[in-house]
């Protein structure tokens, strides 16, 4: 467990993902079975157990500390389990206990023998406490926390007495395995008792990621995708490899690790419905074109929702198993309980999930109410009906097409939809086009072009090559996206922050606003935050403009000025607005980014609050409704 | 014989810690006639006081720092001196904080009261241990004064460090520490883990850095990071001041990872605010632990608690049957926030 907690504690710290990769990696090939398999469940979100409440954690340390000092180092820290695992007191070897407030008896009142004698054998000891009051000599100091700190207070310690805490006489600390297994079979009364045990066993990481598994709070910003990869990586294999088998085997992945390190065949994906690595397009550009000929591809629309891949097969008794995966693999069925009865044909379609009413689109805005849903309840379900849409087919019962070119998946998708005549599933139409200026037509005007009354729905267009096999990542040359203009405001630069790993030198991350009427006139209002668009070039001069045109320092942050006629205004790019009572300002928006710098606009020409109220109302009408 | 109050001994005043039968102040942050310095850290040694009177590193430090002429007269005392000071004695004794750096004990008559500065209980190999003085008043920093400040053994922290190295051989490793005492600290413990390689310094902490070695104090092969191309720099260690590791002058290093060696490291949440990715938990003041046990050991009655966290230090004080109370002395805080970073000198 400890081991584990290092890693989680390190990749808690790390911002780079070939550096998390490493650590991952790093601790698969050093830690064995079955730890390691139990690390990566945990990684993969592949884990279950009952969750211990927060209110369980405070009584355990309540019985412990002192309120008042477990009340100002909570203040300090700011985390629960963190100040838990930080202030945790152990029991001693003796059981003699010492914590915050609950010491034992008060110290001699002045200079007494005892703690000159203490004095005396500070020099030469580097026992315990314990140890050292020997012979009922009234050596009546409180004995010092049994713990990791640093000091030992006058007892001269070396580095071999702190390594090895006086705990000499107490049990090893539990493996990960131990604590998962335990937990998924602990009852709720147990426990406590239980945690508290390991909690005088493990060190302060230790602590800390325990606390942080049982309560369900392990966030540390690795996706399961990651997690796959790095042990992918243990055995020089292509991710895609271990994808294509999970989640066919169960923690603690003995067989897959045994496959990882050349010592069995690969382990067969068991499950009747696996993800299948996803297959993503090239951002077109417009000198592209001119090496393309338009004869070779097929265009279609880019629908702006949830691109998912739904998959249905049999298992060994004959019965339909179904469900619904993003497209980095999370299994996400149980936010669509409603589309699973419509999955009843054996197959994987790689479609776009959207909202449909009265067989109209409806917007991302309005797709995003039933997202991240624990509950989903009937009410979400007839108000925002699930609707999936076809763009290609991977698998035909239990023949994969992925090697057929796509002209052929698409012949057999089109069978496919046919056979399932489900009204929550449709095709996505091709866009026919005869020449790049026809398509160019068509993808600024959706509406003429056959997309009608979903138009505003169309986030631009794909164009996929007739001949292109569904090869998973980002293949060159075989899948473009074509977007639509993206929505465009000047606003000025607030506020700007450090980046991390390679741009931690670098004011990278920007809070721009724009204008609206304040108490005192016009003020500028944060809309948005961005940290990406620009060019290394362009990185550099904004970094040197906050640099120079700091006002204040607030940790990390710098305020940089923005007056209106003083500050840098930027154009930012975004792909939609909603409302967010969340920000001051009232609205947010989907992926921001700086596409120029205006260093030729005064910040008082920037854009006002009322302009993003407009493309609001446009955009957002529905979901009020 | 006339007992003597605590506080007719010692007493805060604005300069600082004011002993008027005695004549002086201890670590003033004005300057007075007659200066008594714990030790060389910025905001307790300062410069434009009448007389001084410290142990010899704390005045060469000083010297160092502020020129010749940083004080009317000096004088230097070593550890376990006494020396007469108006109706006072005072005597010297290691604090275990960094090189030079002491504890005061000032008797009058019956009464000893022990000014301990700052100070640590745990190993440094960088300077002498700290030594417990008996006292009937004992005055405590309270830095780390709170419950979830224990800090592990520092060895184990540099071979988080070494270990990191190891995995990332082509990236940099830029390692953020006080200029005085820790970064000498993290070197020498760095060569007692068997690193043998030589180990970068950024400009400002070469001075400070030389006169550690010329105390006799052991740190190997140190070089100026100045001028060294950055694919040189992969795989390599390099000390720096906290503030510069967040800086421009990163981007001569190949991919840096940014270490921190403090105290503060132990809670995440300041970690990260810092964008440090490898905090190592090195500090050079005592712990919760190491606070409380040198309070109980000194067998004072009498607690005075000085900046850091105060309000739990004298609540467990009081907790134990011995009177406290915070002692509210401004001027002195965290040294690396007082530190000013010289990286012009570096850029230069």
């Amino acid at each position: 467990m400890n081991r584990f907690a290092e890693l989680l504690d390190r990749l808690a710290y790390e911002p780079g993902r070939n550096n998390k990769l490493r650590l991952i990696t790093g601790y698969f090939r050093e830690v064995g079975d079955p730890d390691r398999g139990y690390a990566l469940a945990a990684l993969t979100g592949a884990l279950s157990f009952k969750h211990a409440k927060p209110a369980l954690i405070r009584d355990l340390i309540a019985s412990r500390t002192d309120e008042v000092l477990f009340g100002l180092s909570y203040d300090y820290v700011g985390d629960l389990s963190e100040t838990v695992a930080l202030m945790w007191p152990r029991r001693s070897a003796n059981n003699v206990e010492s914590f915050p407030g609950h010491p034992s008896p008060p110290p001699s009142p002045a200079r007494g023998e005892g703690a000159r004698r203490n004095a005396a054998l500070s020099a030469s000891t580097t026992a315990n406490s314990e140890s050292q009051s020997d012979g009922g000599t009234s050596l009546s100091v409180p004995s010092p926390l049994a713990g990791e700190g640093q000091g030992g207070g006058y007892r001269g310690r070396d580095a071999s007495d702190a390594l090895h805490p006086s705990n000499h006489n107490n049990p090893p600390p539990p493996t990960l395995t131990e604590v998962v297994t335990t937990l998924r079979t602990l009852g709720k009364t147990e426990l406590p008792k239980q945690l508290e045990r390991w909690l005088d066993e493990l060190d302060e990481t230790g602590r800390w990621a325990l606390l942080k598994l049982v309560t369900g709070a392990l966030r540390i910003g690795i996706s399961a995708r990651l997690a796959k990869t790095a042990a992918a990586a243990l055995g020089d294999k292509d991710p895609h490899e271990v994808e294509l088998i999970w989640p066919g085997p169960a923690p603690p992945y003995l067989d897959l690790f045994a496959w990882l390190e050349g010592r069995s065949d690969k382990p067969v994906n068991r499950d009747p419905a696996p993800f299948r690595p996803v297959m993503l397009a090239h951002a077109i550009e417009d000198s592209d074109f001119a090496a393309l000929d338009p004869a070779d591809y097929v265009a279609e629309w880019k629908w702006d929702g949830i691109r998912v891949q739904a998959v249905a097969g049999r298992d060994d008794r004959g019965h339909i198993t179904a469900r619904l995966y993003s497209r980095t693999g999370e299994d996400i069925t149980g936010s669509f309980p409603d589309l699973v009865p419509s999955l009843r044909l054996p197959g994987a379609i790689d479609g776009e999930l959207l909202i449909l009413r009265e067989g109209r689109v409806q917007s991302f805005n309005v797709l995003q109410q039933r997202l991240n849903r624990k509950v989903v309840s009937p009410k979400l379900i007839k108000e925002f009906p699930i609707h999936l849409r076809a763009y290609d087919l991977l698998g035909d019962d239990a023949n994969d097409l992925r090697e057929l070119p796509f002209a052929e998946r698409r012949e057999r998708l089109e069978t496919f939809i046919g056979r399932l005549g489900d009204p929550r599933i449709d095709l996505s139409p091709t866009v026919p086009f005869a020449s790049w200026e026809a398509l160019t037509a068509a993808r600024a005007d959706p509406a003429s072009a056959g997309a009608g009354e979903d138009a505003d729905a169309v986030e631009g267009v794909m164009l996929k090559r007739r001949d292109a096999p569904y090869l998973p990542g980002r293949p060159k040359g075989q899948w473009w996206k074509w977007k639509r203009d993206p929505h465009i405001i000047d606003a000025v630069l607030m506020y700007a922050q450090r980046g991390h790993g390679k741009r931690s030198s670098y004011y990278s991350d920007y809070t721009f606003g724009v204008w609206t009427e304040g108490e005192t006139g016009d003020e500028l209002v944060p809309v948005g935050k961005a940290y990406f668009g620009f060019t290394d070039e362009e990185l550099l001069q904004i970094d040197r403009f906050v640099r120079r045109n700091t006002t204040e320092k607030f940790g990390p942050v710098r305020h940089v000025v923005h007056e209106a006629d003083k500050g840098l205004v930027l154009e930012v790019a975004f792909e939609g607005l909603q409302r967010s009572p969340r920000h001051k300002s009232g609205v947010a928006m989907r992926f921001p980014r700086i596409s120029r710098l205006r260093w030729d606009k005064p910040p008082r020409e920037a854009d006002r609050l009322e302009t993003l109220e407009k493309m609001l109302k446009a955009e957002a009408v529905e979901v009020e409704a | 014989m006339v007992h003597m109050r605590p506080q007719d001994i010692l007493l805060p005043a604005a300069a600082g810690l004011c002993c008027k039968p005695g004549g002086f102040h201890i670590d003033p942050v004005r300057p007075v006639e007659r200066a008594v310095i714990t030790h060389g850290h910025s905001d307790h040694a300062r410069a434009g006081h009448g007389a001084v009177l410290a142990t010899q590193e704390t005045l060469d430090m000083m010297r160092l720092r502020y020129g010749e002429n940083f004080a009317g007269s000096t004088q230097a005392i070593r550890y376990g001196e006494e020396i007469r000071l108006g109706d006072v004695s005072v005597k010297f004794h290691p604090a275990g904080h960094v090189l030079g750096s002491a504890q005061i004990a000032v008797t009058c008559k019956d009464t000893c009261i022990v000014a301990s500065g700052d100070y640590k209980d745990a190993r440094d190999p960088t300077c002498t241990p700290f030594e417990l003085v008996p006292c009937d008043v004992f005055i405590t920093e309270a830095t780390f004064g709170l419950p979830v400040f224990r800090h592990g053994d520092a060895a184990d922290e540099v071979k988080k460090l070494l270990a990191s190295v190891a995995l990332f051989p082509e990236r940099a490793h830029l390692v953020g520490a006080y200029s005085l005492g820790k970064a000498q600290r993290v070197i020498a413990l760095l060569r007692q883990a068997g690193y043998d390689a030589p180990i970068y310094l950024h400009g400002a902490m070469e001075k400070i850095t030389e006169y550690y070695q010329s105390r006799g104090i052991a740190l190997g092969e140190l070089r100026p990071v100045l001028g060294v191309k950055k694919a040189a720099l992969a795989g390599t260690i390099t000390l720096a001041p906290p503030s510069a590791t967040s800086d421009l002058w990163t981007r001569r290093f190949p991919d840096p990872v940014t270490a921190f060696a403090s105290g503060w490291m132990r809670v995440r949440a300041r970690a990260r605010q810092r964008g440090v990715e490898l905090p190592l938990v090195i500090s050079d003041h005592a712990d919760w632990d190491g606070l409380t046990t040198t309070i109980a050991a000194t067998g004072a009655g009498e607690i005075w608690v000085t900046h850091g966290q105060e309000d739990a230090l004298v609540h467990w004080c009081k907790s134990l049957g011995l009177r406290a109370q915070p002692l509210d002395l401004v001027g002195y805080g965290d040294e690396e926030e007082s530190e000013t970073p010289l990286q012009d000198e570096a850029e230069a």
